[in-house]
């Protein structure tokens, strides 16, 4: 009998295995969850103090507030996607392993997406309240931020694959990703406001998802030759 | 012609100071890409003959090996 | 005729071939460029609603579709530099992108400028101006991209990568900005649809259309040039031709 075998193997087993890993060690580092959470209420807070406390005037532009403010804490998570990993070498050695990159990229981001997005998605409503947002959209704005939030997640982990290497690529990669993070934006807000006006948001919920599908099919394979790429640089 | 006189060709109508405004930057941009360029080219082959007449006068390709690294930190301007 | 395209892939024989090809491309754009801008400030009819300002279009159009086609055409280059790892591509790609960018500022502020006279305002968030403004932060992008890898093919893969990331990105965008407003008038020239201008007004048009292009192409070439001398230095067909240069 054999001393040492090659472990059983397979995508399905390693893309199993980084959903585990990456999921215990984000509730580990507790602070990498709730900071984008905090930041999201702060942002949130700011407006009524920098702009007015009318909540006719809050309500109006809400929609818009809580879609901007939301991406850009998912923004902020992006930076500590693959950055630990990185530092500690457990990003080349994923690289090396023999099953499809694109496969366990997308392992990464799924988890990134369920430990941030779905909670921004969340805790959304609540600061709807405080905003003043009106009746008959909260349920939407959940909804589009969750959905919308998967697409900013997978764009959002190519920039952060492509600037994980570089000494200052925090900055750069808010330039990167923010131009393409226009049309999720301009598709989730319209959702919510048209559930305030009272217009069908089928349309905006189907092209969200539609950008989802994009997303989904073509971020994989970038994510993958994004982190080849700084970790070969 | 569209203008009767010089003149009103470049009041346009009373538009003059945009459409001289829009034109001149576009003017300038082109222009000055060109110039750019141009310029750019001049020191790179000053630069090159600098290298050649040194790695004659030294008889070595070491130099030029070094110059080389040197110029590639000065690519990363463009 | 895949000889010719493999030639091309080759510095070398790319800085000679392009050394024939250059001066026509010059030509033709201060040809095109001067007749089209004499036609279209002098000859061509104002505008029944918006009068002369209406000139403004024979430098914001030529100057968006650049925009757009530059960087087309870097993501382009950058896959063909992925795929056949032809170094050319990459030089090209490079070398186009401030021109791109410098041509999108063109149709910011061109556009601007003429909604001045049209919409009383210095700036309106409209369709056309909304995506060129992404347009120029994407262009930004790439070049701040590029710029921060310290190894060249790392900085050539990555900003390869992130052109064509962007590329597929832009018609997203475009629409996306197009439904969110529609208050910027629909697009007056195209090549192969019925134009709403009558002639006199979208001759001038095309031909500073294509002085523009002509210039593109003239501009990248000579740069292109420059960028294989620098990249390929330390090789004897550049040691001699620096030599022979007086």
């Amino acid at each position: 009998m054999p001393l040492f075998r090659e472990p059983e193997g397979g995508a399905g087993v390693a893309i199993r295995a980084t959903l585990k890993r990456d999921l215990v060690l984000m509730m580990r580092r507790r602070s990498e969850v709730l900071n984008p959470l905090v930041f999201f209420a702060l942002v949130i807070t700011l407006f009524p103090i920098g702009i007015s406390p009318d909540p006719e005037l809050l309500a109006a532009i809400a929609p818009g507030l809580l879609w901007v403010a939301a991406l850009l804490a998912a923004l902020l998570s992006l930076d500590s996607l693959f950055r630990s990993d990185y530092d500690d070498g457990s990003l080349e050695q994923l690289l090396l392993s023999p099953q499809p990159l694109p496969a366990l990229a997308l392992a990464k981001v799924a988890v990134h997406w369920l430990l941030t997005g779905l909670p921004l998605a969340l805790m959304a409503p609540l600061l709807g309240i405080m905003l003043s947002l009106p009746a008959g959209s909260y349920a939407v704005l959940a909804l589009s931020l969750a959905l919308g939030s998967a697409s900013l997640s997978l764009i959002g982990a190519i920039g952060a694959a492509l600037t994980v290497g570089l000494s200052r690529g925090g900055v750069l990669l808010s330039l990167l990703v923010l131009p393409l993070y226009i049309p999720v934006l301009i598709f989730g807000a319209g959702a919510v406001q048209a559930a305030i006006l009272g217009d069908g948001v089928s349309a905006h919920l189907a092209i969200l998802g539609a950008l989802l599908a994009v997303a989904l099919s073509l971020a994989p394979w970038a994510i993958a030759a994004s982190l080849r790429i700084s970790i070969n640089g | 012609m569209a203008f009767d006189s010089l003149s009103a060709f470049l009041a346009m109508g009373g538009h003059g100071v945009y459409v001289w405004a829009a034109w001149g930057v576009t003017g300038l941009l082109l222009v000055g890409t060109v110039i750019h360029a141009r310029a750019e080219r001049r020191a790179l082959l000053r630069d090159l003959r600098r290298r050649a007449r040194r790695a004659q006068h030294h008889g070595a390709s070491s130099d030029v090996a070094t110059s080389v690294s040197h110029q590639e930190g000065h690519a990363r301007e463009s | 005729m895949w000889a010719f395209i493999h030639k091309l892939g080759s510095p070398k024989w790319f800085y000679a071939i392009s050394a024939r090809l250059q001066p026509w491309f010059w030509v033709a754009a201060a040809v095109l460029i001067v007749i089209g801008s004499a036609w279209g400030l002098a000859f061509a009819p104002a505008d029944y609603q918006q009068g002369n300002s209406f000139r403004i279009i024979y430098v914001h159009v030529p100057a968006a579709f650049l925009a757009q086609s530059i960087f087309v055409s870097m993501a382009v280059a950058g896959f063909i530099f992925m795929v056949w790892k032809i170094k050319v591509a990459d030089m090209a790609a490079a070398m186009m992108a401030p021109l791109g960018a410098a041509m999108t500022f063109v149709a910011l502020f061109s556009g601007a400028v003429w909604g001045v006279p049209t919409w009383g305002t210095w700036w309106m968030w409209d369709a056309r101006l909304t995506s060129m403004l992404i347009l120029l932060f994407l262009y930004f992008g790439v070049i701040a991209l590029r710029g921060a890898f310290t190894s060249r093919d790392s900085a050539s893969r990555a900003a390869s990568v992130l052109a064509m990331v962007g590329v597929i990105n832009i018609p997203i965008i475009k629409y996306s900005v197009d439904w969110w407003y529609t208050l910027h008038q629909p697009a007056t020239f195209s090549v192969t649809s019925r134009p709403a201008m009558p002639m006199e007004m979208w001759a001038p048009l095309l031909i500073m259309v294509l002085g523009f292009y002509s210039f593109f192409i003239a501009l990248t070439l000579m740069r292109t040039r420059s960028e294989i001398l620098r990249r390929e230095a330390n090789k004897r067909w550049v040691r001699e031709l620096a030599g022979e240069v007086s």
